[in-house]
């Protein structure tokens, strides 16, 4: 294995991303695309809040672009961003090989296992946000976290039957380290002998800068608060509807487009706290605020097809 | 006789649990199978990242057949009774025996309850102790819902003996047992197949696992240890950290590696900390300059370029971490350049040491007014000792001490070095923490010493003040710990005071009476200008007003009038407040010295000193001389711990209980001085020339507080006692003798008592 080594390594950012497309599309994971909304981290995407939620059996795995304002450096940090990738699969429920399936991915992408220490250390995972908890491991390569290997036991305060397997890789960071790059920005996006070689910074380095001031001096905090009341009324709102859809006649939960609600809350509070408006009090009262449309949201979606439920 | 295998092999078990989860798998089979009637020779357990293992040796190959026999009905009993005797045992008429009995024949019932295969009850018991385990938490994995720390993968459970082994049969929710085992997670992952523990073990070591945790930390700590000293270095010694690294590899393989020359500068605490919290690395120390040169970490496999790999992914890690750590040492120092440490130290303000006892900056401020006070006692410069509270906690806004709690005091000293504060301040910025646990040292330099009481006796009087002491085994704020702290600050310094007054006055400062007071005396000050004010107005009206107006003018004295009278109830309310404040500020020295006294019986106890004997010791309206005390103490242990004092102590026991007995019996105290003209016996007159030897020495002994010498005198009236108890009948016939000699033990008593308060020892 050692041998194919030099010519096995990927050579930029999107070959990395391309390479786990495959990998856990030759698995059988559905390959979704990323939701289109903010989000924090790619846990929020419906694809593993609520398809981790009741019975049906379910894998999917996709790249999901998150954001974390307070994470701004406009573009200086090596390694801090306020956008970035993350790459993320969910299995229900979780196969017994998930470790070796994951290892196999690491070799995907050209980490050869005869020369890395590869380590699980203990990090149970959880979510105040999302009322969601589970029991894993951060993954070390020589020494550094490549991944978040969860085994999902509670979301949305409903307890996870059957229990699905989540891995969440920080892309940046993982490309970095397979790359040999110490800085993001240094990173090539695509392949370096592409008719237009473009680097991480070529394509991020501006909209770093752009948003961590927006993100930390100019966004509106009165605006940011009212939409962020007016996300809470309105999912609570549409959960309120009546299951039976007077229109069609049909039983019709809306249990997406409530949880897009909630994202919207969540995200809005991460801007709010990027802007330094909560305080410590608050931002415990914020979390809670949140964690409450995302129960109501796992209520409703246990109450759709999808979620499990039998007429 | 046979031996048992199991091995349970899972998922990555966090390394903070394994050591107790082999113990419990020993425990639990091993109480299980005894239990259930087998015997056993030897048992011993081990854990790795994957798997833990359980060998027991020499175990009997079944349970002991039990023979029960049960007495039934008459044989010409009512069939009624015949047939639910039939119904119990569980046999038919046929089985019974019939036996002759005193009252006549008798039914017996003879059950017996054959022995158990061994293989039954260890798939019984192993069964239980899976389902049972005690994982500090667990988890449910795919569709099951067994619990396990991580996903069960495999039960290995064999029994063998000379004739080969025997999988013991066995599922689990699907996981069947068997007798195979997987080597290294990546170096030979294949099927393992085993005979006995000696073949599992060897087997494993081919297979790149080191069984045992104890031999992977032998190993990793002697490889470390050489590494190092092949380059003139030593490794820093931490038992913890090489306990949790061995419990992350099952084939442990030390790197040694370099840290960056820019980094070197950084205290070594620092590069300590972040590298082992962050990374678990082992820190490598150049002993002739005591600076951290390079680190050690323990990769979990070998590789085909002996680790180079692995180590330089884990130096580009550690040159981030240490990147973070240099930035917050580099903005720290800025800090203190531009502001001073109390500068650094003004974020506090905004800090809650607690609700309902204000702010860090608020405790600072007591801190070092109290530090002040108590300086002259410990021998510290005032100055120096308030200058040292007010800077001791300044790193906790530090940039460092937030990412690194541990590292708080430290950071404070290091800070102080770097503004140029004298160095006993610096010192006191550390020490004032100490002593932390029973086995932490005490600080002797005066102006720590003087910071650290400061600190605990603020902190134990303030949550007493608010009524949050410790319950049980609920001590969130750990004031014990200060409590014992406090303790042993006191006795290491010898520090005379009386620890009540301090208290009191402090716990006046917490409850912020003066302040109350000072509002009170305000509202008073108001409410009597306002009433002076009306007064005038009601003149000026009533002279010059008329009409309308003078209606009007009415109006507004009534609402002065009114508002008077607010102002005055509002005076009242704030003395009443003030008034409470004070009294509770009272009630805060004695119930805390009783908890002192508490704390130092556990403290004393290490010295074998009994309870009792410092209950005794114990004044009534004790001040909390702390030294004192323990001196009194200790004076009359040793003194019971003599034959004299035993002797005596029995003859103290006797008198005392005569005189209860008959003051009991007569309703009277027999409290008045005995007179030595009615001695009558030779015995009699002896005792009381020994009780007048006796006072003027004690007197002297106890006013140069030597107690040593107070029981000497009272020792040597063992004598004296001894013979006038053989020789003398207390309760004479004659009634003035009678009551002269109740009045003469009554003497004694209170001879005793003025040295301690014998009635509360023990027998």
């Amino acid at each position: 294995m050692t041998a194919h080594l030099a010519t096995d390594r990927p050579r930029s950012f999107q070959e990395i991303i391309l390479r786990l497309q495959s990998y856990w599309a030759g698995k059988g994971c559905a390959i979704m695309q990323p939701y289109d909304m903010e989000v924090g981290a790619g846990t929020f995407h419906p694809a593993t809040t609520l398809r981790s939620l009741g019975s049906n059996h379910w894998a999917a795995a996709y790249v999901q672009p998150s954001r974390r304002p307070t994470d701004g450096r406009y573009g200086e940090n090596p390694n801090r961003l306020q956008h970035y990738y993350q790459y993320q699969v969910l299995i229900k429920p979780s196969p017994p090989n998930l470790q070796d399936l994951y290892l196999g991915s690491l070799r995907a992408i050209g980490i050869d296992m005869d020369l890395h220490d590869i380590r699980f250390v203990e990090d149970d995972w959880e979510s105040p946000t999302l009322g969601a908890w589970g029991l894993g491991w951060e993954v070390w390569c020589d020494g550094m976290e490549v991944s978040q290997f969860t085994y999902f036991q509670q979301v949305g305060g409903h307890d996870c039957k059957p229990v699905s397997g989540e891995l969440t890789y920080g892309l940046e960071r993982l490309a970095m380290y397979v790359l040999g790059v110490d800085h993001v920005m240094d990173m090539p996006y695509n392949d370096p002998d592409a008719m237009i070689p473009l680097s991480y910074g070529d394509v991020f380095k501006q909209t770093e800068q752009e948003y961590s001031r927006w993100n930390f001096d100019i966004a509106d905090t009165d605006v940011l608060l009212r939409h962020f009341e007016e996300a809470e009324a309105e999912c609570a709102r549409i959960l309120d509807a009546a299951d039976d859809d007077p229109k069609t006649g049909q039983r019709i939960v809306m249990a997406h487009p409530a949880y897009d609600q909630c994202i919207k809350a969540s995200h809005i509070f991460n801007l709010l706290d990027a802007r330094g408006v909560i305080s410590v009090t608050e931002r415990q009262a914020y979390i809670g605020r949140v964690r409450t449309l995302a129960k109501a949201c796992a209520d409703a979606f246990v109450r759709t097809t999808a979620g499990g439920f039998a007429a | 006789m046979s031996d048992l295998l199991i091995e349970l092999f899972s998922e990555e078990i966090p390394a903070r649990m394994q050591a107790k989860a082999a113990d419990d798998l020993r425990r639990l089979m091993t109480d299980g199978m005894v239990e259930a009637g087998l015997t056993y020779a030897g048992a011993a357990a081990f854990a790795t990242p994957r798997r833990l293992t359980l060998a027991v040796e020499g175990l009997t190959t079944e349970s002991p057949t039990l023979r029960e026999e049960r007495k039934g009905p008459r044989t010409d009993a009512p069939e009624k009774a015949l047939a639910g005797f039939l119904r119990s045992t569980g046999l038919t008429k046929e089985q019974l025996e019939v036996r002759d009995d005193k009252k006549g024949q008798v039914y017996f019932a003879v059950v017996e309850k054959p022995g158990r295969a061994a293989a039954d009850i260890v798939a019984e018991v192993l069964e239980k102790a899976i389902r049972t385990f005690p994982w500090p938490k667990s988890m449910r994995w795919g569709t099951g819902t067994l619990r396990w720390v991580r996903p069960l993968h495999s039960i290995l459970a064999i029994l063998s003996d000379e004739e080969g082994a025997q999988v013991v049969p066995l599922d689990v929710d699907g996981i069947a047992s068997g007798d195979t085992t997987h080597g290294h997670r990546f170096m030979a992952p294949d099927v393992i197949k085993v005979t006995s523990f000696e073949d599992y073990a060897a087997k494993l070591k081919r297979a790149f696992v080191i069984l045992d945790p104890q031999e992977r930390a032998d190993l990793i700590h002697a490889e470390a240890t050489n590494m190092a000293f092949a380059q003139g270095l030593e490794i820093v010694e931490d038992k913890g950290l090489l306990a949790e690294v061995a419990g992350l590899v099952e084939w442990p393989v030390p790197l040694m590696g370099p840290i960056g020359e820019q980094f070197l500068e950084l205290p070594p605490e620092v590069l300590q900390t972040s590298m082992k919290e962050h990374q678990k690395f082992f820190s490598v120390r150049d002993p002739a300059t005591g600076k951290i040169v390079k680190y050690v970490t323990v990769a979990n496999r070998q590789t085909t370029d002996n680790g180079a790999t692995i180590l330089a992914g884990n130096s580009k890690v550690l040159t981030a971490r240490l990147s973070d750590a240099k930035f917050f040492w580099e903005n720290d120092l800025q800090t203190v350049r531009e502001r001073g440490l109390e500068g650094m130290a003004a974020p506090l303000a905004n800090v809650t040491f607690h609700n309902k006892l204000g702010s860090q900056a608020e405790r600072i401020e007591r801190i070092a007014a109290l530090a002040r006070e108590i300086a002259p006692l410990v021998g510290a410069d005032a100055d120096m000792a308030e200058q040292a509270a007010k800077i001791a906690k300044a790193d906790l806004s530090s940039e460092m001490v937030y990412e690194f709690p541990e590292l708080q005091g430290l950071m404070g000293r290091y800070y102080a070095e770097a503004a140029g504060l004298p160095q006993p301040v610096a010192n006191a910025a550390q020490l004032h923490y100490s002593p932390l646990g029973p086995s932490d040292d005490v600080p002797t330099e005066p102006v720590s010493v003087a910071v650290a009481l400061a600190d605990k006796l603020d902190t134990l009087t303030g949550f007493w003040a608010i009524d949050e002491k410790p319950t049980g085994s609920k001590d969130p704020y750990a004031l014990r710990r200060a409590a014992l702290g406090v303790i042993r600050l006191v006795l290491g310094s010898e520090v005379r005071t009386d620890l009540s007054e301090v208290l009191l006055t402090h716990g006046r400062e917490i409850l912020a009476i003066k302040s109350k007071l000072d509002s009170a005396y305000e509202a008073e000050v108001i409410a009597g200008a306002a009433q002076e004010k009306l007064l005038e107005a009601q003149t000026e009206v009533l002279a010059t007003a008329s009409g309308a107006n003078k209606e009007k003018l009415k109006q507004i004295a009534v609402n002065l009038s009114a508002q008077y009278n607010d102002a005055q109830q509002n005076h009242s309310l704030l003395l009443n407040k003030a008034n409470e404040a004070s009294q509770s500020a009272c009630c805060i020295p004695p119930l805390l010295l009783e908890f002192f006294a508490d704390r130092l019986k556990v403290h004393l106890r290490g010295e074998g000193i009994r309870h009792d004997v410092i209950d005794a010791a114990l004044p009534e309206n004790w001040d909390g001389d702390i030294v004192l005390l323990v001196n009194r103490v200790r004076a009359l242990q040793s003194f019971l711990d003599t034959e004299d004092g035993a002797n005596l102590l029995a003859a103290y026991t006797r008198a005392s209980n005569i005189v209860k007995a008959e003051e009991g019996k007569d309703g009277v105290e027999y409290s008045l001085d005995p007179n030595p003209d009615l001695a009558e016996n030779d015995s009699e007159k002896a005792l009381f020339a020994a009780l007048d030897a006796a006072d003027p020495q004690i007197d002297a002994a106890l006013k140069a507080e030597d107690f040593a010498a107070a029981m000497g005198a009272i020792a040597a009236l063992r004598s004296s006692l001894d013979t006038y108890f053989e020789a003398t009948l207390i309760n004479s016939e004659n009634q003035i003798i009678r009551r002269n000699r109740l009045c003469l033990l009554n003497r004694i008593r209170n001879l005793f008592a003025r040295i301690a308060d014998f009635a509360k020892l023990d027998g």
